[in-house]
């Protein structure tokens, strides 16, 4: 049962399985595989069975059901369930109980979903392994000695471990692709604005989407027709209509022309990586597809960039944690400032102090044209090369990752070999395209490779369909790990 | 660019963090690694270039100013670190 994905296990409960035994299945999962994998921070058994004894009733009352209806999703820890603590992986949060939903809880509600825990995540979203947690890193389902990838690790280890066969993530600068890349999972970040962010604890607001995790590309068509869509109380939330993402998934796009651009494949990436990535751009010159060698001449600049952008946003963003209306405050007697001071000293793991010290430096004054400013420029000649890369290019494709899953502990003292593990990830968000990973191998020990596929504004549909032309043609989606 | 101990400690007061003498000492050490690599934006030619803050083009749009529910008070307050009555306590503000 719990090797099974969203789509299969809702033709069984047409078949007569029951939502509840759907859900006891990925409760067992958890029990037996959590210890090891660590993907959850939070789990309520008795809330998951009541949820889904609610869908059984409706069922058997033969009410109209909902796309997802008893189908278990594990939620990142980053977005708010009402009465469900919500830490965020910090520790400044670790009492916080939200009083409302975020609008992907409210959609995944709707759609009779089971919501069936929480995730563990790099503190506030900044991380690339989870080992930013203020709480326990987790770890590969593929190999318990690496890291999952993250920030939204927990999310992408809960689907590749089987405890759960959809999830949701959220992606600043790769926190959806790459954790997908590194487990062996499919994993889309959103065109910005497609998906409302209401109810995402923020961590740099111009970056930030909400995003699918799962085993195959039927199930994040679902997945994503159930969280897309317009919200008013997000104000970039965009007022679009929402293509039928399920139904046209299985027609391939003809002609096809594909973008490599020349800077994904250069210093720092993996053969290992680099060969699989190419067997499956061949795959796709094989299916009629035409490769154009295309020049993203700025995307070198992208690391840089995003962590002045995004620190800065995330310094004036994170500023709300003071103590005073909700989560830690200070037991020390001081007065207000320093009462400030101690909560967020105390509150705040090393990495989100420093992200905060680097963006505040970064919009200080006398430092912010050079840093803050500069930086907004040359973003806007990274979304310069895409609009040039898309004039002639359906979609660009390259590696998601340099590596593979790297051993926890290897990178976690310094901070910039860290940053760069998101290197070919970082340029969509400062562009507000789409991007998604999906499997495409193997290295010779056994660890997930994925292909990183980049459509242009709101072309998730033709990127999808992209994306299902190469599923088709493998069967990288059906390996699960031995746990 | 390097940055001094004496910075470090400035910006750490503007963002609000109490950090010990051993968290500045590795902060400087840290900032400044972070701010030479970023420094390589500085070969980047941007005359004439907009910043861009906000990745698609959008407009403004206004809602209809219209009354809806808020939060009921117990909700509101039952994240409060120190709750008094209907009032969220803090240290005192005035001398």
């Amino acid at each position: 049962m719990i090797e099974r994905t969203a789509v299969e296990l809702l033709a069984a409960q047409e078949q007569g399985a029951t939502a509840e035994s759907v859900t006891r299945s990925f409760l067992d999962a958890i029990r037996q595989r959590d210890s090891r994998v660590k993907s959850f921070l939070h789990v309520d058994e008795t809330s998951a069975l009541e949820q889904a004894r609610a869908v059984d009733a409706k069922r058997k009352a033969k009410q109209p059901l909902g796309p997802l209806a008893g189908v278990p999703v594990a939620i990142k820890d980053v977005l708010c369930v009402r009465g469900v603590p919500t830490t965020c992986g910090s520790k400044i949060l670790q009492h916080f109980v939200p009083p409302y939903d975020a609008h992907v809880i409210t959609a995944l509600k709707n759609a009779d979903a089971v919501l069936i825990g929480k995730t563990n995540m790099d503190e506030f979203a900044m991380g690339s392994s989870t080992e930013n947690s203020a709480y326990f890193t987790t770890r590969n389902p593929w190999d318990l000695e690496r890291i999952p990838g993250g920030s939204s690790g927990g999310s992408a280890a809960a689907v590749a471990a089987c405890e759960a066969p959809l999830s949701l993530g959220s992606d600043t600068g790769g926190s959806i692709r790459q954790p997908a890349s590194l487990c062996g999972i499919v994993g889309l970040k959103p065109t910005y604005g497609r998906v409302s962010r209401y109810g995402l604890v923020a961590f740099a607001s111009s970056l930030d989407q909400i995003g699918p995790f799962t085993h195959d590309m039927a199930d994040c068509a679902l997945l994503m027709q159930v969280i897309a869509g317009h919200d008013g109380r997000d104000s970039t939330s965009i007022d679009r209509p929402v293509p039928a993402y399920t139904k046209s998934l299985d027609m391939p796009v003809k002609p096809l022309t594909i973008g490599v651009p020349k800077e994904f494949f250069g210093e720092g990436l993996d053969p290992e990586v680099e060969a699989a990535v190419r067997q499956s751009l061949r795959l796709y010159e094989s299916q009629g597809a035409r490769l154009k060698e295309v020049s993203l001449p700025n995307s070198p600049y992208a690391v840089a960039v995003y962590y002045l952008v995004a620190t800065a946003e995330a310094s004036s963003n994170l500023a709300r944690y003071d103590g005073m209306h909700y989560g830690h405050r200070t037991k020390e007697k001081a007065d207000l400032i320093a009462t400030y001071s101690k909560s967020r000293g105390e509150g705040f793991g090393k990495e989100v102090q420093r992200r905060i010290m680097l963006g505040t430096y970064a919009l200080s004054s006398g430092y912010k044209d050079a840093y803050y400013v500069k930086a907004l420029k040359v973003r806007r000649l990274i979304k310069d090369d895409f609009d040039k890369s898309f004039a002639d290019c359906d979609v660009v494709m390259g590696p998601t990752a340099p590596t593979a899953a790297f051993k926890a502990g290897e990178k976690a003292d310094n901070p910039l070999a860290m940053y760069l593990s998101d290197i070919y990830t970082i340029s969509c968000n400062l562009a507000g395209i789409a991007g998604i990973s999906v499997p495409c191998g193997f290295t010779k020990s056994g660890l997930p490779i994925g292909l990183q596929i980049l459509a242009g504004p709101f072309e998730e549909e033709k990127l999808l369909r992209i994306a299902r032309m190469h599923e088709k043609a493998t069967d990288w989606h059906t390996k699960r790990p031995k746990l | 660019m390097a940055i001094s101990p004496e910075q470090v400690r400035w910006v750490a007061n503007l963002a609000r963090l109490d950090l010990s003498p051993a968290d500045l000492a590795k902060m400087t050490e840290q900032l400044s690694a972070i701010l030479a690599y970023v420094d390589q934006l500085k070969q980047v030619p941007t005359d004439g270039v907009e910043p861009l803050a906000h990745p698609l083009k959008v407009h403004n749009v206004f809602r209809a100013d219209e009354p809806a529910g808020s939060l009921p008070v117990n909700d509101a307050l039952a994240n409060s670190p120190d709750r008094r009555g209907d009032y969220f306590g803090v240290p005192a503000v005035l001398e």
